[in-house]
């Protein structure tokens, strides 16, 4: 058996387009969180200033949503492995001879496309709201900006692959969704406070700070600032580098967890 | 001789301290139809899921279609398909989108997965049916697709999960003769598990009577019923085939549901008088 099987990847990214298009509500309500931290913090703080950068808060704000975006739908989809074996469809796709790697990477594929997807609609949002894309040299060039919004695709394909990769191995390790809310309340929640998406991680106290830096949001969120407002904490492609390691790393774990569960 | 389908060698699978699979050793043939029959909680699921890859045994070895269940298990996976006892379809999906994501899941290619979909839907009678969604379906109308989706990719070894549960005597009579004719005509090697003792009977070219987690006795059912014939039973069926290797009597659902609908009737009865 061939390790990648694109037809099946095709497959299992079909279906998710379909269940996506079907379950409308589910990707309204997944909107529903970050709209409103980004329209209510960027109103409630529009006069912060951080000691750190000179850049107002919706700016500084607006990346960090769609970083919290992309965290939370791929976790969520990555952790939805257990709602399929809860209706048994897991043991369908489990008893198939496609390789684990392959169903890991279609249920990437696809958890990566929506999460994307509502991504880019609050992005839109965002910049309806005020925010101003200024680019990859923070100067609203043509060329600043399309070079911009494709690595910031790119940052998001990675974010995804990671965050999809870790639900998928929580979801490996537990029965069912009782679990859910523990992982949401003390990986989640954590992963995005410390990321800098709402404050300069700088603001951290020193004891916390380093579990910023092992947080792959940090970069992500660092990235889509220096790729949507040019400004950014480290250099871009130290960003990249970062996240293609964290990708590399979860997806390793991920199907090893997975390729060991056990469906009943 | 032809290498065996499936050998088993003391297979055992444990659940904290609850032995559901108890040294189970089985030789099944290829082109063979074997049934494993027996009550509730035997022991019948766990054995399909330890042969179709998705659990571990505690204990022993078992190949089937001559690969090794812990190590070869993508290639158990190409050689085999598995119609659940319990539900494993996408409710968001239509009739036709699950058997066209099952089709393409086995690599068939585009023409014949669409005449694929269409035969086995006219098969278990559920053309009119193939684009409503499956939560809409109802309880036997899924089984039915369930096990028009287990024939699709044509597999050497079909494992058959109580695959006639919940459905009415025609369908189940229709069900029975399309297992038997893959069996005739196709030489797919069915393993299929029930607690109807008609079916085991009908369908089955040898039987494992299954208590326990231990298989009790397997032969034909034939020789089954020879073994527990005399003067008094001069016409046994499996049931009492049953009875005698374990001192009980198999629960059949039917009974117990008729047995259940004659107490409320009682019991209204005396209400109103
Ligand atoms: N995941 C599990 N965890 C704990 N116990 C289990 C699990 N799966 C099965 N069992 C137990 O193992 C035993 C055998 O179950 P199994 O499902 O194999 O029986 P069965 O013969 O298929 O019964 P049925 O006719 O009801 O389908 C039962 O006692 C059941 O409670
Ligand atoms: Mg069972």
């Amino acid at each position: 058996m061939n390790l990648i099987n694109p037809q099946a990847i095709y497959t299992l990214w079909l279906r998710e387009m379909l269940r996506f298009l079907r379950m409308k509500s589910r990707v309204i309500g997944a909107l529903g969180m970050p709209f409103f931290f980004l329209a209510f913090l960027s109103v409630g703080f529009r006069n912060t200033s951080f000691s750190t950068t000179s850049i107002d808060y919706t700016s500084f704000l607006t990346p960090g949503i769609i970083g919290m975006t992309l965290l939370f739908s791929s976790t969520f989809t990555g952790i939805s492995v257990l709602w399929d074996k809860e209706f048994g469809f897991l043991k369908e796709i489990m008893v198939t001879p496609v390789s684990r790697i392959s169903i890991l990477l279609g249920r990437i594929a696809g958890g990566a496309t929506t999460a994307i997807m509502e991504a880019l609609i609050i992005l839109f949002a965002a910049v309806v709201i005020g925010f101003n894309l200024r680019g990859i040299y923070g100067d609203s060039s043509v060329k600043g900006m399309v070079s911009g919004v494709i690595l910031a695709f790119i940052l998001m394909v990675l974010i995804a692959t990671t965050f999809i990769s870790l639900g998928v191995s929580f979801a490996s390790l537990m029965e069912d969704m009782e679990g859910y809310s523990l992982v949401m309340n003390f990986v989640i929640f954590p992963l995005f406070f410390l990321s800098g998406a709402l404050f300069p991680i700088d603001n951290l106290p020193s004891s916390v700070r380093f579990l910023a830096f092992l947080d792959p949001l940090t970069y992500g969120v660092d990235g889509l600032r220096g790729c949507l407002i040019g400004e950014s904490e480290l250099s871009i492609f130290i960003d990249l580098l970062a996240l293609i390691v964290s990708s590399l790393i979860m997806l390793a774990f991920g199907s090893y967890l997975f390729k060991h569960t056990e469906v009943d | 001789m032809e290498a065996p389908a499936i050998v088993t060698h003391d297979l055992v699978r444990r659940f904290d301290d609850l032995t559901a699979v108890d040294h189970v050793s089985l030789k099944i043939q290829k082109g063979e139809l074997f049934g494993l029959l027996g009550p509730n909680g035997a022991g019948k699921t766990t054995i399909v899921k330890i042969l179709t890859t998705l659990i571990k045994p505690t204990a022993g070895s078992a190949t089937v279609w001559g690969y090794d269940i812990l190590k070869d298990q993508d290639m158990i996976r190409a050689h085999i398909g598995v119609v659940f006892q319990d539900p494993s379809v996408d409710n968001k999906l239509t009739g036709r989108e699950n058997l066209d994501f099952h089709a393409r899941m086995y690599g068939l290619d585009r023409a014949t997965r669409e005449r694929r979909v269409e035969e086995v839907l006219k098969l278990v009678e559920l053309s009119d049916k193939a684009d409503i969604l499956l939560g809409k379906y109802s309880g036997g109308m899924q089984r039915r697709l369930e096990i028009a989706r287990g024939l699709m990719h044509h597999p050497n070894v079909l494992f058959l999960d109580e695959p006639t549960l919940g459905l009415d005597a025609q369908t189940r009579r229709h069900i029975w003769s399309y297992i038997k004719e893959m069996n005739e005509s196709e030489h797919v090697t069915i393993i299929l598990t029930t607690h109807y003792m008609e079916e085991a009977d009908f369908l089955c070219d040898r039987v494992a009577i299954i208590d326990h987690g231990r298989i009790i006795v397997c032969d034909h059912p034939g020789v089954l019923k020879s073994m527990v014939r005399s003067e008094e039973l001069p016409d046994p069926s499996l049931e009492d085939v049953f009875l005698h290797f374990t001192g009980r009597e198999i629960r059949d659902e039917e009974g117990n549901e008729g047995q259940h609908a004659r107490k409320i009737m009682r019991h209204w009865r005396m209400k109103r008088r």
